[in-house]
Formats: structure tokens, sequence, C-alpha cells
């Protein structure tokens, strides 16, 4: 399906429909690539009810996904469906921080962790919900829609993150200890989150676009809270030196984009 | 073939396009209708004559919408309507409170908590107690934040025992 998206009109028209188009590309890339690795949970989780709960939360991704790469597609010029972006795009064309983009393992390791996976999501999930919070009054109607329908669904995921990294926090000894290895895990790729260099300054002057610098302060609060009551401590870690924003990516991202685009690729236009 | 000349015509017109459209039924949930739901926000007469209908999603990813579509273009060409527009609108964002009395009802009736009506200034709701829709005991609790569709939750009423999916206020 192609939504004709109509929750406004971009408040920019002319060259800033570009920078407007690079804007939604970033976050909806964040979106569709968090949602493919999510979906490696599906039958795999710990428990029923947490592989049903993983896989909404991959399907609110995909969404904000769809609305967003829909938006980024309208405004290029010639314009482009969501589908060609998700599908017929190489890796360096996609704008996805690497915190998204890597296995759920930790290093050295090769299967998926939950510790990771919830330190991950908490570490997103705040985020997103900071994000999409500012965004729901950009100056940009689409955008605005497109995140006070999110900023619902993401509040949802950050509270089954923190409730999952509280229990096992403040858990056995054996469940804080892998919890706390997730946390060391995906603390430094945090730091991307919130790199503003990606967001063209004119649109953050114009109401358009979230500086995510001003995201941090509020982020790292809302963190220390939740580590604090789950006993967890906050990681010292460096940040890794980032670049999804470029088109730079970690070795994981080619093998994620084989398995999410190779049956688009091996029958354009297929459908069922 | 609906033809339309005057605006009281098109009034009618407009009536009837609303009452084809809101007869079409959610496909996850087929006890409630999309006016139910208050998925479907407007039906108008463009001045040529085609009908617009406007839907909106529930949540992001609701794969249902498609269905809905394509149901809500069926619907209006059995009612002798030619040109149909359905057009997918994101703002206002969907809340539960826009569900019907009676959808909230038909959901009860069919074994499914309705939504409670949402906290003012928070985003999500806290869920007070539910009542079991099947023996209507307040004893229930909460077996998972994420149910078999995005916009339910699971639960298990300790009277009876019994599971039952709970509409979750958003």
């Amino acid at each position: 399906m192609t939504p004709e998206l109509s929750g406004g009109r971009p408040a920019t028209a002319g060259p800033g429909t570009d920078k407007s188009a690079s804007y939604a590309l970033c976050l909806g890339d964040d979106a569709l690539v968090m949602a493919q690795r999510l979906g490696e949970w599906i039958a795999a989780a710990p428990q029923l009810e947490e592989d049903v709960a993983l896989a909404n939360i991959a399907l609110d991704q995909l969404g904000q996904a769809r609305s967003l790469l829909g938006y980024a597609g309208s405004l290029m010029q010639p314009a482009r469906s969501e589908d060609e972006l998700a599908y017929f795009r190489d890796e360096r064309d996609f704008r996805n921080v690497q915190m998204v983009e890597r296995t759920w393992a930790l290093p050295g390791g090769t299967g998926s962790d939950f510790g990771v996976t919830m330190a991950r999501m908490l570490i997103w999930s705040t985020y997103q919900v900071e994000l999409y919070s500012r965004l729901a009054s950009s100056a940009d109607e689409t955008l605005a829609a497109i995140a006070a329908k999110a900023v619902k669904e993401v509040d949802y995921h950050r509270d089954h993150a923190t409730m999952w990294v509280l229990r096992l926090g403040d858990g056995t000894e054996e469940s804080r200890t892998r919890m706390q290895a997730g946390l060391e895990a995906e603390w430094g790729y945090a730091e991307e989150l919130f790199d503003p260099s990606y967001v063209d300054q004119e649109l953050v002057a114009d109401g358009v676009a979230v500086d995510p610098s001003v995201i941090r302060d509020p982020w790292n609060s809302r963190i220390d809270q939740v580590l604090a009551e789950a006993t967890l401590a906050r990681p010292e870690v460096s940040p890794v030196r980032g670049g999804g924003r470029e088109g730079i990516h970690t070795e994981q991202m080619g093998y994620l984009l084989a398995e999410m685009q190779h049956l688009a690729r091996s029958h354009p236009g297929a459908s069922w | 073939m609906v033809t339309v000349s005057t605006g009281s015509t098109t009034r009618w017109t407009r009536e009837l396009a609303w009452e084809a459209a809101a007869g079409v039924l959610d496909p996850e949930v087929p006890v409630l209708t999309i006016e139910d739901l208050g998925v479907l926000r407007a039906v108008d007469v463009t001045e040529d004559g085609a009908v617009r209908v406007r839907i909106t999603p529930t949540y992001s990813g609701c794969p249902a919408m498609d269905t809905i579509r394509a149901d809500v273009e069926r619907a209006l060409a059995e009612a002798g309507f030619e040109r149909v527009q359905v057009e997918l609108v994101l703002a206002p964002a969907w809340t539960t409170d826009w569900m019907s009395e009676s959808g909230k009802q038909k959901l009860a009736d069919f074994g499914i908590a309705p939504p409670q009506p949402r906290e003012h200034g928070g985003v999500v709701s806290l869920s007070l107690s539910l009542r079991c829709p099947h023996c209507d005991s307040p004893d229930t609790r909460e077996l998972s934040r994420f149910g078999s569709t995005a916009c339910k939750s699971l639960w298990v009423c300790n009277a009876c025992r019994e599971p039952f999916d709970h509409f979750k206020a958003h």
C-alpha cells in the first residue's frame, strides 16, 4: 500500500523539502532497521508473552518507519515509494544510527542476549519518547502528525523496557550481572543518538526538526532514575565512533539488509 | 449511480456515503464497525461528485488498514458510488476515547474488556482494575501488556480463571 499521508503539508517549500526529506529518512531508517532486528525475537523470546510483546513493538516501529519513509519519499525528486526506499537502497545509503542495526549478541558472543535487548530497548525507547514528544509540535504538520501518533506507542515500549530492567537489575545475582553486561554492551552506541550534525540547523530554527542534543539531559535523568532503582551502575564506556548518519555501518548491517531485501530484489514487484 | 446536483442533494449523498462506509467491520475485531472504533473520520463529496473518505489508523503499524481501505471502496461501490478516494489521515492521532458507547458494549459482549477513559495529562493511562467480560468479577490481573493485536493486552480473571483480551486505553 502506498498511503497518501495527509497530516498537512511541509512547512518549507522548495529547497527546504530536500532537508526535510533527509531528516525524515534518518528517523525512518532508524525505525525500519530497529523493526527488522526486533523481528528476530519472534518465536525465540524467553517466554511466549515476550514474543508477543517484542513482535508488537517491532510492528509499531515498522508502522512509524512506513509513515516516515513514505513522507521522505514523497518529498524526493523524483518521488520514491516506501518500498523503493526500504528494499532498493544499498548499505551506504541507509542513514540509521549504528545502535539499531547490531545483532542482540554480547561482544564476542553469538546468540541473542535478552539483557542486551532490554538495555537497548530502554536506551532507545527513552530516546524516542523524548524525540517524538518534541517533534509532535513540529512546524511541519506531517512530521508533527506522525510523531504525535508514535509518541503514544513508544511510551508504552519504554514502560515495557523499564519493567524488565527493574526486574532483572533488582532480581537475582545472575540476572543483575547479565543486565549490567547488556548495558555495558549498548552504552557506547547511545552517544550517536544525540549527535546533532545530521540535522540541518535551518530546519531546527524553523521549528521543523528537533535538535537531538537537547534530548540528552532529559534522557540522562530518566535513565539514571531507572538504573538507580534497578540497582545497576551507569556504565563508563567511551562512545563508539559512529557514522551511521553518513552511511557508515557496522559489519552486521549488511547481513540484516540481505535478509530484509532478498525477496524484493529477487522478485521485484512481487505481491501476494 | 448517485448523481449530485444541488447543495441539499450533496448533503443527502454524503449521508448515504457515510452510512455505507460506516457499515464496514474492523477485520481484527469483527463485532465493531469502523465508525464504532472511531477509525472513520470524515466522508465528503467533492464538487465533481467523487466521494472522499478519511480513515485513521489505530496504531502506526496497524496491518488492518489495507483491508479496511479495500472494504470501504467495495462498500461504496455496492452503494452505487463510482468514484471513491480513501485517504489515510494521521492527525489528530486516534484515541480510544473516540470509541462509541455502543462499540464498547459490543466489545464487552464479544468477550473483550473495553478501554477505560484515558487519564488526562499522561500519554498512556494506567489501567485500574478491569471487570472480567465473562463473569463480571473485578478480581482480574494483567498477564501481558501486549496481546494478539497492537491494540490489546492479555488479562486473566482470578474468579472464573478465564483469560480475556483488553482493548487498551490509547
